[in-house]
Order: C-alpha cells, then sequence, then structure tokens
C-alpha cells in the first residue's frame, strides 16, 4: 500500500453518510417533483462505488454481506409484483392508489403505492450499478 | 379488465427473475421454463379464441386510456405470433435441457431465455410505438447476453458486430420515433393511423415512414442483412435455434404494422421500396445459400430467404398476399427452429460443420436424417407441409396484382432453397459412412424428441391448414382494415 489515503478514507465515510441521505430524499421526493426510485438508486449507488474506491472491495464485501446480482433480481420482483397488486382488486395492472396518513413526526403525509414500485426501480439500479463496477474492477 | 393479454409478457419475466435466486439448480430452472412457456402458450390459445368471439382486446395499464396511457392491445396478428413463439420456445428448451452445458445452466442461460421470450412477446402486444421500441430493447440486450454466453472467440467476434450494429439501429429507431412525434404529436398506433389520416400523408411523414423501414430492416435482415449469418450461425445450438425462428420475426411483425395501420396511404412509395429490398434479400440470400460449404452458414442465409419471401408478401399487400405473409410467417418460425436443431445436432454428434467432412449420416441415425428430409420438403414448400399454403396464397395475390417479378422471384428462391439442402442432404446424409456402427456417438433420446415435435407441428399446420385460416384471416382483415383496429382502442372522441 504504497499511496497514503488517509484523507480520502476520512473524507468518505463522512461524504457516503451525506449522499446515502441525499439519495434517500431524492427517492422520497418521488413521483410528483424532481426525483423518483431510478435518480434516487443511481445516488445511492454512487455511495457504494465510493466506499469501492476508497476502501478495496474485500473491506466493503465483508462490512455489506449483499449480492448485488440478487439485490437488482429483487427489485425488478419488488417492482413487478407491486404492479400485479391491483390484479388481485380487480383492477388494471399497474394501477396505482393513494391514500393521506397522519404519521407522528411528518404530520399530513401521503402514501402512495407507486411507493413499492420505485423502491423495486432504486434497489434495481443499485444493484445493476454496484454490479458494473463490481466487474470491472474484477478485471486483471 | 382483461389482464390475461398480461401473461405473455409479465409471466416469463416473474419466472425468470426467480430463476436468478435458483441459480444453481440447472433442472429445475429447465423445467419451470418449460412450465411458464407453456402456460404462456395455452393462455394465448385461450386468448386467440377470445379475440374471434369479442374482436380485439385491449389492456390500458394503470388504468389511463389510450392515446394517453400505455396498452397491450391483442390481435388475431399479434396473438398468433405470440403463440407460435411461445410453442417454439417450449420445444427448443426441451432440446435444451439435454445440450446445454453445465457451465452455460448457472450464468443465467434460462432467464435470459425467458427474458428474451418476454421482450418478444411484448413487442407483439404493444399498442404504442415507444412501448414496441423498449420491448425491443429488452429481446436485444437478452438477446447479446446469449449470444456472448459460452464466449467462444468466434462468439465473441460476431458478437462485436451484432451489439454495435443493433445499437446503431437502435439509436435510429429512438430518433425516428422523436420524428414521428414531432409530425403528428403522439405516439399510440391507433392514434398515430387517425392523425396520420387526417392531415394526409406528406413527404415529411413518408420521409419519417422510410426511416422505420431501414430500422426495422436491420433488425429483421431486409437487405441490410450482413451482420445475420455471422451471428446467427456461432452461439450454441438452443440460441441459434431461437434466433434463427424468433428474432428476425419481430422486425417483420413491426413492419406489417407500420406500413398497413400507419404508413399506408403512399404504397407507390414505401411498398415499392420494399418490394425493391424483398427481391434484393432474396437475390443476395440465395447466392448466399448455395455458396456456402458452412452448414451453419446454410441454414442462416435460408433465414435471409425467408425474410425476402415474407415481405413480399407486405409488398404486394392484397388480401391473399397478406394471408399467405402470415401463414409463412407462422411456417417459419417453426420450420427455422427444426432447421437450426438439427444442423446443431449434426454438428454435436460429427463434431464438424463442413460439408465435405462428413458423409453417410443417415445410416447412422435414420431418423435424424429423415427430420431433415422433412424439413426441406417443408422448406422448399411441398404440398402437404406448412410451407405451401403460404407460397400458394402468396402466388395467388401476386397473380391477382399483376407482380410477376416479384412472383417469378419469390418462388424462384423456393429453388435455392431447395438446392442448397439438398446439398446438405446428398453431401452428409448419402454416401459412404465414415463412422461404423460401433463407433457412433449414442444419439440421445433428447435431441430427437424435440426434433420430432417439431417435424409432427410442420405436417400439422400443412394438413390443419383449414383450422387456422379462420384465424389467418382474420388477422389479415385486420391488418387490411384500419378501421377496426382504431375502433377497438380509440373512443369516439379521439377519432
Amino acid at each position: 500500500m504504497g499511496i497514503n489515503d488517509v484523507i480520502l478514507k476520512t473524507v468518505a465515510k463522512a461524504v457516503v453518510l451525506i449522499i446515502f441521505t441525499f439519495g434517500i430524499y431524492l427517492f422520497l421526493s418521488g413521483h410528483n417533483s424532481p426525483g423518483g426510485g431510478f435518480v434516487g438508486g443511481l445516488v445511492l449507488a454512487s455511495a457504494f462505488v465510493l466506499m469501492f474506491l476508497s476502501y478495496d472491495t474485500e473491506t466493503v464485501k465483508d462490512a455489506i454481506p449483499i449480492d448485488f446480482k440478487k439485490l437488482s433480481a429483487f427489485g425488478v420482483l419488488l417492482a413487478v409484483l407491486s404492479g400485479l397488486g391491483p390484479l388481485l382488486f380487480g383492477q388494471n395492472f399497474l394501477e396505482q392508489s393513494f391514500d393521506y396518513f397522519n404519521l407522528p413526526i411528518f404530520g399530513k403525509t401521503e402514501i402512495a403505492t407507486v411507493l413499492i414500485f420505485e423502491a423495486g426501480i432504486a434497489l434495481t439500479v443499485v444493484g445493476v450499478v454496484v454490479n458494473i463496477i463490481l466487474s470491472i474492477s474484477e478485471d486483471e | 379488465m382483461n389482464n390475461i393479454i398480461l401473461i405473455p409478457m409479465i409471466l416469463p419475466i416473474l419466472a425468470g427473475v426467480l430463476l436468478i435466486f435458483l441459480r444453481t439448480y440447472g433442472r429445475l430452472q429447465a423445467w419451470t421454463s418449460i412450465a411458464v412457456m407453456a402456460v404462456v402458450a395455452a393462455a394465448a390459445v385461450y386468448l386467440l379464441n377470445a379475440i374471434q368471439t369479442d374482436g380485439i382486446l385491449r389492456i390500458d395499464f394503470g388504468g389511463w386510456t389510450p392515446p394517453f396511457g400505455i396498452s397491450f392491445v391483442a390481435d388475431s396478428f399479434a396473438v398468433l405470433l405470440v403463440l407460435t413463439s411461445s410453442v417454439v420456445t417450449v420445444i427448443c428448451l426441451l432440446h435444451a435441457l439435454v445440450s446445454t452445458d453445465k457451465e452455460l445452466v448457472t450464468m443465467y442461460f434460462y432467464p435470459t431465455v425467458l427474458f428474451l421470450i418476454a421482450g418478444i412477446n411484448g413487442s407483439f402486444l404493444s399498442g404504442d410505438i415507444f412501448n414496441l421500441f423498449v420491448c425491443f430493447e429488452v429481446m436485444l440486450l437478452s438477446s447479446y447476453i446469449l449470444l456472448t454466453l459460452g464466449g467462444s472467440k468466434r462468439q465473441l467476434r460476431e458478437a462485436i458486430k451484432y451489439v454495435s450494429i443493433n445499437i446503431v439501429s437502435s439509436w435510429f429507431f429512438l430518433i425516428a420515433i422523436a420524428y414521428l412525434y414531432g409530425a403528428v404529436g403522439t405516439l399510440n398506433f391507433a392514434h398515430l393511423s387517425v392523425r396520420v389520416a387526417e392531415n394526409g400523408q406528406e413527404p415529411l411523414l413518408t420521409t419519417i415512414s422510410i426511416v422505420f423501414l431501414i430500422v426495422f430492416s436491420l433488425k429483421a435482415g431486409l437487405l441490410l442483412y450482413f451482420w445475420l449469418p455471422g451471428s446467427y450461425s456461432s452461439p450454441p445450438v438452443v440460441t441459434s435455434a431461437l434466433f434463427g425462428a424468433l428474432l428476425t420475426k419481430v422486425g417483420i411483425y413491426a413492419m406489417f404494422r407500420m406500413f398497413t395501420l400507419v404508413f399506408y396511404h403512399e404504397p407507390e412509395t414505401t411498398h415499392n421500396i420494399i418490394a425493391v429490398m424483398a427481391v434484393l434479400t432474396l437475390i443476395g440470400g440465395s447466392i448466399g445459400a448455395i455458396a456456402h460449404n458452412d452448414i451453419r452458414q446454410i441454414a442462416a442465409y435460408n433465414v435471409v430467404i425467408a425474410v425476402g419471401f415474407i415481405l413480399t408478401g407486405l409488398a404486394i399487400a392484397t388480401p391473399d398476399a397478406i394471408e399467405g405473409a402470415i401463414f409463412y410467417l407462422l411456417h417459419d418460425m417453426v420450420v427455422k427452429a427444426l432447421l437450426f436443431l438439427l444442423i446443431g445436432t449434426i454438428i454435436l454428434l460429427t463434431g464438424t460443420a463442413q460439408i465435405g467432412k462428413m458423409s453417410g449420416i443417415i445410416q447412422n441415425y435414420p431418423i435424424l436424417g429423415w427430420s431433415f428430409f422433412i424439413a426441406m420438403l417443408s422448406l422448399a414448400g411441398i404440398p402437404p407441409l406448412s410451407g405451401f399454403v403460404g407460397k400458394v396464397l402468396l402466388s395467388q395475390g401476386a397473380i391477382d396484382s399483376g407482380s410477376y417479378i416479384l412472383l417469378a422471384i419469390a418462388l424462384g428462391s423456393s429453388l435455392f432453397v431447395l438446392y442448397s439442402l439438398l446439398k446438405i442432404f446428398k453431401n452428409c446424409f448419402w454416401g459412404e459412412t465414415i463412422v461404423s456402427k460401433d463407433d457412433q456417438v449414442p444419439l440421445r433420446r433428447g435431441f430427437l424428441v424435440p426434433c420430432l415435435l417439431l417435424v409432427a407441428l410442420t405436417i400439422g399446420i400443412g394438413l390443419g391448414a383449414e383450422g387456422l385460416s379462420d384465424y389467418v384471416s382474420d388477422a389479415a382483415d385486420t391488418l387490411l382494415n384500419p378501421q377496426v383496429y382504431i375502433d377497438a382502442v380509440l373512443t369516439e372522441d379521439f377519432q
């Protein structure tokens, strides 16, 4: 290990947290304003990529024991199933519904079923992007 | 509430995703895929009959009615293709059960095949052109994976060509869609048809239609087929059978849809260009088929000839010709799968693809030999088999409309098909056998059963053409009367 990367590692620790927060914010700001599953997923993936860059892949893989291939598959599954859900209620594929709830801290909040669909997309994007980066890094 | 229309696309996707989690269980993956595709085929049969009684069916995603939302539209033409492609896939997967390496199976072979089928079926069913583009991409991405899976040098070399040509054509596709949206302001097929008819098909729209023609020609291998023989002949047996049987057909479908539903007002320009391209494809394909000595290349050039033949039907565009083209399309899916499976099996057994290095295989494997013989007759269009009906109807259409040159070249190409396959039959199956009975590689039943099923299917389509003709003529009716399609999709306000 020739390069002294203390600064990179220290900064990465803080920045990863900020990126995660921003990613989740983008994801939740969701379908009515700029943001959504795809963009949120990309930002979340960039946090993972930063971790893989500043630490080596082994360390990160030990810390986060997720198979990213399966994560993206799970994302697609979630998105498709959320589309199939309305069929149980005799409605069209991908039909969405929403309602307002009074949550403890947030107050009156709109919660829509499209959130599940978006979560699927976010997971897929995270899985695919990290997977691509990992495949490139494995290349000799 | 016609959610059953979703099955041909959603079920393969769902099953494919689930199979990713079952990566190491090869047999389980295979049988699940087969079962899923059988269910899809059954759903297609149900849909086909429902369409005959209730007319064209439609499902609006999320309840957004066309032209605003995206929808799947199931007419006879689309569902016939969905049915045939699903049946062919089931049979190809049965072959994959024995012929696919263990290594390939654990590298997501079955999920990718299922995604490929989802893309193909989605393309057939989608009711707007952007959704068609998306489904095309699903299909193409899966085909990139399938083409490179296995990773032999030859495969990778061909994959580079295949991927780059398809990325370029997808880019053209996107641009053409943007032009079209800029010109008429909608992407729904039915709405496009209404708007284009209202404004008249001006030179600008005709130009856009030609951009679409180029895109679909690249995908279907109409004239722009230079990439096809290499990439269809390099992957493992089952993959090349699926490619040869199904992939070009999606491009052909898209051309039929666009030039019968939307851009049908200027046949002097568009349909004449298609006719010229079809003729050149027939000639080029025939030359390729007789020039090569590699049996995989000969089979791949036969795909090219069939594309040219089917599109002469679109160029003539009389009811008989369209019916003939649809019949031939269905026949071609079945018999091309058969041809590629047989050729793949021959290569597995003899270890070579060169005509000169094989001889007398029929003495070792009689059933294989006679299956090949039947496939050859069917491709050439000999009466009791499935190729005959399509050729007769198409010829009738050509005679009615006085397109004698097209007719002569289309039928002339059949002779070249026959010649190229007879060359294989004569050199590989006849003559002195090169392996003695004791030394021959045993032919496992798993290789033969799928081939025999396809042989039965080609005989069945030929003999049962009467029963099929109701569905086919309904499909041709819908294609020739855009108003039927428009009425089924759009409400009065948008017409």
